[in-house]
């Protein structure tokens, strides 16, 4: 009987998964105004991990990432929920969002959006979702 | 000239992602399935590029690096689940 491992995967993915992670970030933020989003980087990032699971195995990557899923999610709510439900304090109507030019030291003129707040909360809403359907889904026993 | 040569190229990857389609419906053994869905993610690349040539536009090419990952997790999922039989393990054994 052979040993198996997965010696080509986890050399790879030390590489790859920086890359896939800063992607991720690279599509939350372009979202504004180009194809991304909230939805679209929170499942990348739940991507990355799922490709941690597969190489390594669950309780290494609970050691690695001591994260509570069901609480991400409900962190996300929070945020979706409160940028929302802010534009109220400003007798304007629900899901109003504002934003504002702002010249920051390096980065220089931007424009800076609360709705960016608002796609956060859905990032770490599909990520606590995706990753606490995989790990109940995947767990052998 | 160029114009009438892509959307060849397009009728063509549409022709081959038929018969990738044919072959995960009826392929015998496992890894045919699974070769097949790969050879069908890197099709999708290629229509996905030719597509954006077509509409003279580069919003989609953050799409085309997006289904390359994802068509590769996939594959390395199926690789693991044909080499030891389950996809995520709660302990290594080594």
């Amino acid at each position: 009987m052979r040993k198996t491992n997965n010696l080509i995967l986890e050399t790879a993915i030390k590489v790859l998964l920086f890359f896939i992670v800063l992607y991720s970030v690279y599509i939350f933020t372009a979202g504004h105004y180009y194809p991304g989003g909230g939805f679209i980087g929170g499942l990348m990032t739940a991507g990355a991990i799922v490709l941690l699971l597969i190489t390594y195995d669950i309780k290494t990557v609970e050691e690695l990432l001591p994260v509570n899923y069901r609480i991400l999610t409900a962190i996300g709510l929070l945020f979706a929920i409160g940028t929302s439900a802010g534009s109220l304090l400003f007798n304007v109507p629900f899901l109003t969002h504002a934003f504002g030019d702002v010249h920051l030291p390096l980065l220089g003129e931007l424009s800076l959006h609360t709705a960016t707040l608002f796609d956060l909360g859905v990032y770490f809403v599909v990520v606590g979702v995706t990753m606490t359907i995989i790990q109940t889904i995947g767990e052998d026993e | 000239m160029i114009d009438i040569m892509i959307r060849l190229a397009l009728v063509f990857c549409s022709i081959s992602m038929l018969g990738l389609i044919y072959r995960v419906i009826k392929g015998p053994s496992v890894a045919d399935r699974v070769i097949a869905l790969d050879a069908i993610g890197v099709n999708l690349v290629a229509i996905t590029a030719l597509i954006s040539i077509v509409l003279n536009s580069h919003a989609f090419l953050e799409i085309i690096l997006l289904i390359g990952i994802l068509a590769f997790i996939g594959t390395v999922a199926f690789a693991k689940y044909l080499e030891k039989g389950v996809i995520i393990e709660r302990e290594r054994n080594h």
